[in-house]
């Protein structure tokens, strides 16, 4: 049993460290202003960023290996350098594209992704397909050599920010369920697309509702086959996943709470002295720890080259419901805190976690809801009989 | 990073579980639960002729040289199968010899407990004070022992205990008249526990020891067998789930059922790390092992808890019955939780650690 990296990873961590300070911490000190774009430029350069990326695509090409990988992330993090861009464009379409795109599609849209220029959103929720998404309704065809789309997306975050979005559509309305899907690649600037906000419970407006009236897009900006989108949505391949961060950032989240029950009072006193606070907060950091030593394990075993079973379908559910249990204990600390609506960023007291409270209802719900992977749980990792019809 | 067992561990933590799971099949786990004295020959021989007596114990003296790490492994395969008998006591007093006692002190006994010819046990705590000696009374004067400790596993069956001091210290008695031994009517029938009344009982001490250390090792073998019980109660809910119908179908293809097992496994399989780390944690003498040791102690005490009563549920009348075994789990779990101070009285020791 072995907790620390090794000598050869502590190596390799000064040297991320040496490029941050050169190349970001200093002249940011110094009250340069060092542009995110060309820095990502020069950490791809060294094969920091876009490691599972090949070259000729704009990636740095690097042997996976998750502890680099996790290295530069916390040091990256620690200098508060720019990472990756986030989004689905480089999270979800860039390692498709590479899995199961065609050559001149990579050539056409990964560089550009990777770099920024290149802002994508996800068509894939309906009103009516949420869990279900397979029982999607929007309609395309093949008119004159052009797909002709009409439907509608919902929850599509940051919609109105992205130039393109990727998306599943109904091509072949007379295959089976999962059959007759396709994997569409659609401009949004274009007047058969019309953007929506959705404003969320918390106040923030990042999700859109998308309405596709005959929006065309040219008949190969297909990725797959025709009637192969849902497998290839399901392309999951990852250079290096990320096992840890996960854990990392409920450990943070913890560290806050135990903050703000050093800061609340109950009573004239530091709530963090009430017996019931502190039952609740050691209850909870027993959850938070046990997160952090799993995501250990299925670290190491990833790079024992094993798979981790059971555990690894655990994590969403896991992480979701510490998020729960904090959200309940920042409810009670924050008091009379929670009966006022946060204000602007900068200059908000305790009301801030009210964005914890709601937030973390927008955990369990995003990216398959927690009944959903209790289903997953049950079926695939116990055995469990499969419902009718379901597929988890 | 390989926070993993070696091959050598998952080998001997496998030869346990395959062992332990033949012989309590064989009926031990059962006789043993329905006899007087909570032990089973064949179990406890065969656990002896496998070396988990001599695990922990070192090498010039018959032992494997191993540590609180390893002895965890093969408490947890012990849990999996409600193994009865006085492993958890016996490795402890070999664990304190191993770490404290003198020269003469080990060559004495060392070799008789790797072999399991001589059965030892621990003797800690006192009514009323789990966690802190300075309530205690008992006391070596300064070649004799008196006082009165609750809930010494298995003392009827042990020649040798490791007894704690008010002092902070631990003492070795070979049990002689002046060793008087009561043992509970206990609620889990696998692992009996008694109180111990010495008067006057010739003892020595053993030099350096700490009981809050022994403590600590002994909260986190707890942890592993409640994780090992935990595990089991998981399969066998699950199996049950398969193989049961009613309404025409297998109960395990109703919602409620599958939801209920999967929250029991997010409760259940993450917290493996949680005892390895712990134990981890003492083996390297780490800042944090006193904090984890009850933390480990007090989660999985509740998550196993947790996991017998949802498998009783999952079983229905069947799990309500005495003849099934499933209440053999639930009674080692209200073992677990109970012994050596309950989940609250750890957290609020762990929150104190914490600078809370």
């Amino acid at each position: 049993m072995e907790l620390e990296y090794g000598p050869e990873y502590e190596l390799f961590r000064s040297e991320v460290r040496q490029f941050l300070v050169e190349n970001w911490t200093k002249p940011v000190a110094d009250g340069a202003i060092v542009e995110a774009a060309s820095f990502r430029r020069q950490a791809t350069a060294k094969g920091y960023l876009y490691r599972g990326v090949p070259q000729r695509y704009g990636g740095s090409e690097q042997p996976a290996d998750p502890l680099k990988a996790r290295v530069i992330r916390e040091e990256f993090t620690r200098a508060r350098a720019p990472r990756e861009i986030e989004g689905p464009g480089v999270s979800m379409l860039v390692p498709t594209l590479l899995a199961v795109g065609e050559d001149w599609q990579k050539d056409r849209f990964v560089a550009k992704t990777l770099a920024g220029e290149y802002a994508w959103c996800q068509g894939y929720s309906e009103p009516h397909a949420g869990s279900d998404l397979a029982a999607l309704r929007t309609r395309g065809e093949i008119v004159d050599g052009t797909w002709r789309i009409s439907g509608q997306k919902v929850w599509t975050t940051l919609a109105h920010r992205a130039q393109f979005m990727f998306a599943l559509v109904r091509t072949e309305p007379d295959a089976p369920k999962h059959l007759g899907i396709s994997y569409l690649l659609i401009d949004m600037n274009q007047p058969g697309v019309t953007v929506r906000p959705l404003r969320q419970m918390s106040g923030g407006r990042e999700f859109n509702e998308v309405f596709l009236d005959d929006a065309r897009t040219p008949a190969d900006w297909i990725v797959g086959a025709r009637g192969a989108g849902w497998q290839v949505s399901r392309t999951t391949l990852r250079h290096e996943r990320d096992l840890v961060g996960g854990a990392g950032a409920t450990e943070d989240a913890f560290r806050k709470l135990v903050e703000l029950a050093r800061d609340a009072r109950c009573d004239g006193r530091p709530a963090l002295e009430s017996e019931d606070v502190r039952q609740a907060l050691a209850r909870i950091e027993g959850y938070v720890l046990a997160q952090r030593f799993t995501s250990y394990r299925q670290m190491s075993l990833e790079l024992a080259g094993q798979d981790a079973g059971l555990s690894g379908l655990l994590n969403k559910l896991n992480g979701t419901e510490i998020g729960h249990s904090m959200a309940n204990l920042a409810q009670e600390l924050i008091g009379s805190y929670g009966l006022l609506t946060p204000a602007p960023k900068g200059e908000r007291g305790p009301e801030k976690w009210i964005g914890q409270i709601m937030g973390s209802l927008g955990v369990a719900i995003a990216g398959g809801a927690s009944n959903i992977q209790r289903n997953i749980i049950a079926e695939r990792g116990l055995g469990l009989p499969r419902e009718g019809g379901a597929q988890s | 990073m390989k926070f993993l067992l070696s091959d050598d561990q998952i080998q001997l933590q496998d030869a346990v579980a395959r062992f332990a799971a033949d012989t309590c099949a064989a009926g031990a786990r059962r006789s043993a639960f329905e006899g007087e004295t909570g032990f089973d020959a064949a179990f406890w021989d065969g656990l002896m002729a496998l070396g988990a007596g001599a695990v922990s114990l070192p090498l010039e003296h018959g032992g494997l040289g191993l540590e609180l790490l390893d002895l965890a492994l093969i408490v947890e395969a012990i849990g999996y199968e409600a193994g009865p008998g006085p492993f958890l006591g016996h490795v402890l007093a070999g664990h304190a010899l191993s770490r404290w006692g003198s020269p003469t002190q080990q060559a004495e006994w060392i070799p008789k407990l790797a072999s399991g010819a001589t059965i030892a046990t621990v003797a800690l705590v006192e009514a009323g004070s789990e966690t802190s000696h300075y309530r205690w009374i008992t006391d070596l004067d300064p070649a004799s022992l008196n006082g009165q400790k609750a809930q010494s596993p298995n003392a009827e069956l042990a020649e040798l205990l490791i007894v704690g001091l008010r002092d902070g210290g631990l003492a070795l008695v070979a049990k002689g008249a002046e060793v008087g031994v009561e043992t509970c009517d206990d609620i889990d029938r696998t692992r009996r526990l008694s109180n111990v009344t010495f008067k006057n009982a010739a003892a020595e001490l053993l030099p350096g020891g700490r009981v809050d250390d022994l403590l600590d090792a002994a909260r986190v073998l707890v942890a592993a067998d409640a994780f090992g019980g935990a595990r089991r109660c998981l399969d066998m809910s699950t199996a049950y789930a398969k193989e049961r119908e009613q309404f025409g179908r297998a109960i395990g293809s109703f919602q409620a059922v599958k939801h209920q097992l999967a929250n029991l496994a997010v409760s259940v399989e993450p917290a493996r790390g949680l005892y390895w780390y712990a134990a981890h944690a003492y083996d390297r003498g780490l800042e944090d092992r006193a904090k984890m040791a009850s933390l480990a102690k007090a989660h999985l005490a509740d998550v196993f808890m947790q996991a017998a009563r949802v498998m009783i549920e999952v079983h229905g009348g069947l799990g309500y019955t005495w003849e099934h075994d499933a209440h053999i789990w639930f009674r080692r779990a209200m073992f677990d939780f109970a012994w050596l101070g309950t989940p609250q009285v750890h957290r609020a020791r762990s929150a104190q650690l914490s600078g809370w």
